[in-house]
């Protein structure tokens, strides 16, 4: 049978066979021990033509309800920015997305350019020295700080504190684990990062100080204070998780005293995708340049003194350094940082800020809405940027189930990781929302008994 | 084509715009009255200025300057550099998938999870294993989740002195490094003659401290670990777990599986294996599979189905916990998914079997015109050792610099360490006969000037926009971000 991805002949196979002095396929494979050979089929169904896998694919993707049948109101680490049209397009150039890791800087200047630019840009947005070619996503990427930390400071103990999403603290918490590492948590007080409790702890073994912001409920933590705590221990790093998009109206990390700034850049021109995959990005002081995890591109010129871009420090790295490499990380999120990096210069000076203005006013529009006949309270009162939380008399499973009657994808229950929290749930409000959805939010939202 | 070399910064020209928002809706107080003053920056956003046509043109001239799978011919030994189905780019911009978020209610996400259920199954039946995990991020991220689920099970078993991981010296650098990166010591095996490990070595180096070994099979010289029943008791007869790094998995698609011969732990590299893109450097997919007296280990949430609902299931009794955001990289998944859809069981095991023969077809060819230290039977790629004669002053990496003029992108060079001047060639299922040929006679042409005109190699690439970057004063004088 002939396949479409598979162009060899019947009698190209005779030729080849020939060529090379066998009698049989089967004869490729006897250098596998006979009780290792699989003699039978794998038990899957048998090949199928394009029609009947679309179809089959596009039942099991009705079985979803997507955000664009339904007003997402979600977020809690995920969020329905917009996504302009030109990202697919260009991100769908299988000169960028069927090559590999550009090992060959002639005939790879396409992805080393725009890595370089991304770099750039996350450098302009944290105000940072320098930048990779991305992480995983915003998750692994605290954690691959928190380990350069330790690296760095040769010590053992890792602050974070309560208000990072959870999820962070689970992976950091594994991660931790296999190398020896402590993990402390510090204690919340109204919704940020308790100071006096971090100051308790901060000590001479602390390696970093981590914390979000704005933090998991939304809520803008005091990075210059907690910075000047967490350098009071001797060559301890401040690391905190940001979301991009508030940095274009937010202080740069960078002046307040943070070390090493990384977050989560789905929001930036990447889709849902049910988790992934996503983009995580870390930015550092000068001092960490050559501690940093993953790939890193630089500028230089050829042996005709053209400029150009190479894949480099790669002395960090475990295809030359193995064992001893500063991670064992060796891809990079490649496609997502196109697609950011489109996102960012398409969005440009202005609109990132637009977007970030737009996300502000009408989460706060969103808030004062639901919490004005005093049926759903804050949980915190404390300034927040495109998310907050309210609690309420109500099961917010009731509340999910009732916002999803009405079409509304609802918020994030939070007692699911703070049982201290258990009615209290948390919005997510983008660019994206109208003031029509918004109002019919907070309308479903009145009418739960 | 035009020479263009700008950068997007480059082009900017104050109050261009790419992108319209709606004006906003509701009532437009000053950002001050919203978020008090010391948290709000003052400065302006150092970012681009453009329009959209500006963007597109640019993105498009930098994809000219790039070279992929479907430009030509990409034989990266241990990259199975294979061809990325259309119809799998297709999938995961259904509306289902594409606008999911993966923290809806377990009602509204029933057909990804089923998705993953399902790829779940198909990757244990292919790899003989028990149980995936398909969070891990990529392969070196899949092999770092595997060993903390070997360490978890010593752990477990009060087993606290297994303090060391063995892995073959033809190893793939990421193997120490993961090993390194979960808190092991690294033992390093020598290859014996034939490109194997060497189980008299491996005998030597065994012991109650020895926590497991990460072996790729077929490994890295394209060669099947024969002895891997004898290599497999050895291991576990000391206590250790025997770790299956899925780089080569291309080799043995529906021929052999790993959790038949002995292996405790895999993983995939649903990039290479099964034919999701490389996108410049990612995103991949490194899942795990596990037996069954590993699954107590794996990280949190596993799919899992209950009569016809699918579920996200925290509870797993010793789990390592959680080692990625979310679920793993579902458009990924999806992907992969797709491409075992269309090529079924049939379909995997016509891939495997033409991806060794197009390996073995180019070995004996191109074996007359450059070295082939270990000349045997191959699965899916082979490792020529540099040109025959051992006084030419051309080097693999000339060889691979003139392969760029000649339209190719180069297989992977200088590696594994094991091998002098490596050339590890992988030409993939997805290659014509017509395809092999032309490059073999390539590479001919190239063993010709090397004696004729060793000179023209030195100095390639000629034909490519830049040539022979400076790495080394990159690597010097960092330029990390344009400064202008």
């Amino acid at each position: 049978m002939m396949y479409p991805y598979i162009p060899t002949t019947h009698e190209d196979e005779q030729e080849m066979l020939k060529s090379i002095g066998l009698n049989s396929l089967d004869e490729l494979f006897s250098d596998i021990p006979e009780e290792f050979r699989l003699k039978r089929d794998l038990d899957l169904p048998k090949s199928k033509s394009e029609l009947e896998v679309r179809s089959y694919l596009t039942q099991l993707a009705n079985k979803n309800c997507s955000t664009s049948e339904m007003t997402c109101f979600l977020g809690a680490g995920a969020y329905d920015h917009y996504i302009p049209s030109i990202i697919n397009h260009i991100i769908s150039r299988s000169e960028f997305y069927t090559s590999y890791t550009p090992y060959q800087p002639e005939i790879s200047q396409g992805t080393l350019q725009y890595i370089f630019e991304f770099q750039t840009l996350i450098c302009r947005l944290t105000g940072m020295d320098v930048a990779n070619a991305s992480l995983y996503d915003g998750g692994t990427a605290v954690t691959e700080a928190a380990l350069m930390a330790a690296a760095h400071s040769r010590k053992d103990e890792l602050l974070i504190s309560k208000t990072v999403r959870p999820e962070t603290r689970q992976i950091l918490k594994t991660y931790a684990h296999s190398q020896n590492l402590k993990v402390i948590e510090v204690e919340m007080a109204d919704g940020v990062t308790d100071l006096e409790d971090l100051e308790s702890k901060v000590g001479d073994n602390t390696a970093a100080v981590i914390v979000q912001s704005p933090n998991f409920f939304g809520i803008l933590e005091d990075l210059q204070a907690t910075g000047e705590i967490a350098h009071k221990a001797k060559k301890a790093v401040f690391i905190a998780s940001v979301d991009p998009i508030s940095l274009a109206i937010l202080k740069k990390p960078a002046e307040l005293g943070v070390d090493v700034v990384v977050g989560e850049a789905q929001g930036m021109g990447i889709p849902l995708s049910f988790g992934g995959p996503y983009l995580g990005f870390i930015a550092a002081k000068n001092p960490f340049l050559r501690k940093l995890p993953g790939r890193i591109v630089g500028e230089t010129v050829d042996k005709d003194g053209k400029r150009s871009y190479v894949l480099t420090l790669t002395a960090r790295e475990q295809h030359i350094r193995r064992e001893k490499a500063t991670s064992n990380i060796c891809s990079n999120q490649g496609l997502n940082v196109l697609a950011a990096t489109i996102y960012m210069v398409t969005m440009g000076k202005e609109g990132l800020k637009e977007v970030a203005l737009q996300s502000a006013k009408k989460a706060h529009y969103a808030f004062e809405k639901i919490t004005a006949s005093g049926k759903y309270k804050p949980l915190f009162n404390k300034p927040f940027f495109k998310e907050f939380a309210v609690t309420s008399d109500i099961d917010p499973e009731t509340i999910t189930a009732a916002l999803k009657e009405e079409n509304i994808i609802g918020g994030y229950n939070l007692g699911k990781d703070y049982p201290q929290l258990e009615k209290a749930v948390l919005y997510a409000v983008t660019e994206k929302r109208t003031k029509e959805e918004i109002d019919k939010l907070c309308s479903v939202l009145e009418g739960i008994k | 084509m035009r020479n263009y070399d700008k950068l997007i910064f480059e082009l900017s020209k104050p109050g261009r715009k790419a992108y319209k928002l709606p004006e906003l809706d509701v009532e437009d107080k000053e950002i001050k009255d919203l978020i008090p003053e010391e948290f709000l920056s003052d400065a302006e956003l150092d970012f681009p200025e453009l329009s959209e046509v500006d963007v597109v043109r640019h993105y498009t001239n930098l994809s000219n300057k790039n070279y992929g799978v479907d430009t030509g011919f990409y034989p990266l030994g241990s990259c199975t550099m294979k061809y990325n189905p259309k119809i799998n780019e297709d999938a995961i911009r259904l509306d289902g998938f594409a606008n999911l978020h993966p923290l809806q209610p377990a009602d509204c996400i029933q057909g990804a999870l089923q998705l993953m259920y399902e790829l779940d199954r198909s990757l244990c039946e292919i790899s003989g294993m028990d149980k995936m995990s398909l969070q891990p991020a990529a392969g070196a991220h899949g092999e770092l989740t595997g060993i903390m689920v070997i360490k978890a099970y010593h752990e477990k078993n009060g087993d606290f002195k297994r303090d060391k991981i063995i892995v073959p010296d033809s190893a793939h650098g990421t193997n120490p490094a993961t090993a390194a990166m979960a808190g092991y010591k690294i033992i390093e095996i020598k290859s014996n003659k034939h490109g194997l490990v060497d189980v008299e070595a491996l005998k030597a180096v065994v012991g109650d401290d020895t926590a497991g070994l990460m072996l790729t099979n077929p490994n890295t010289l394209g060669i099947f670990e024969k002895e891997i029943k004898e290599i497999a008791k050895v291991v576990h007869d000391a206590g250790g777990q025997l770790y299956y790094d899925g780089a080569n998995a291309n080799a043995i698609l529906g021929q052999a599986r790993p959790g038949d011969m002995g292996f405790d732990v895999v993983h995939f590299n649903l990039h290479k294996t099964f034919s999701t893109p490389h996108g410049g450097g990612g995103p991949g997919a490194g899942p795990i599979g596990v037996k069954k007296h590993l699954e107590e280990f794996l990280p949190v949430p596993v799919v899992q189905k209950d009569g016809d609902r699918y579920y996200l299931d925290y509870n797993v009794p010793h789990t390592i916990g959680k080692v990625k955001d979310f679920f793993g990289h579902f458009g990924i998944l999806v992907r992969a998914y797709t491409y075992i859809l269309t090529m079924g069981s049939d379909g995997l095991k016509k891939a495997s079997t033409m991806a060794v023969l197009n390996a073995n077809y180019m070995a004996n060819k191109l074996k007359e015109y450059y070295n082939l230290p270990i000349d045997t039977l191959f699965k899916h790629e082979f490792v020529l050792g540099g040109l025959k004669d051992p006084l030419s002053e051309v080097t693999t990496l000339d060889i691979a610099k003139r392969l760029l003029d000649l339209g190719y992108h180069p297989p992977t060079v200088y590696f594994p360490l094991i091998i002098n001047q490596a050339i590890m060639v992988e030409p993939t299922e997805t290659e014509s006969k017509e395809t092999l040929d032309e490059f073999i006679e390539a590479m001919i042409q190239i063993a010709n000037e090397a004696e004729e005109n060793p000179q023209l190699l030195k100095e390639a690439p000629h034909n490519t926009i830049v040539s022979r970057p400076d790495e080394t004063r990159a690597a010097r004088n960092p330029v990390l971000k344009y400064e202008g």
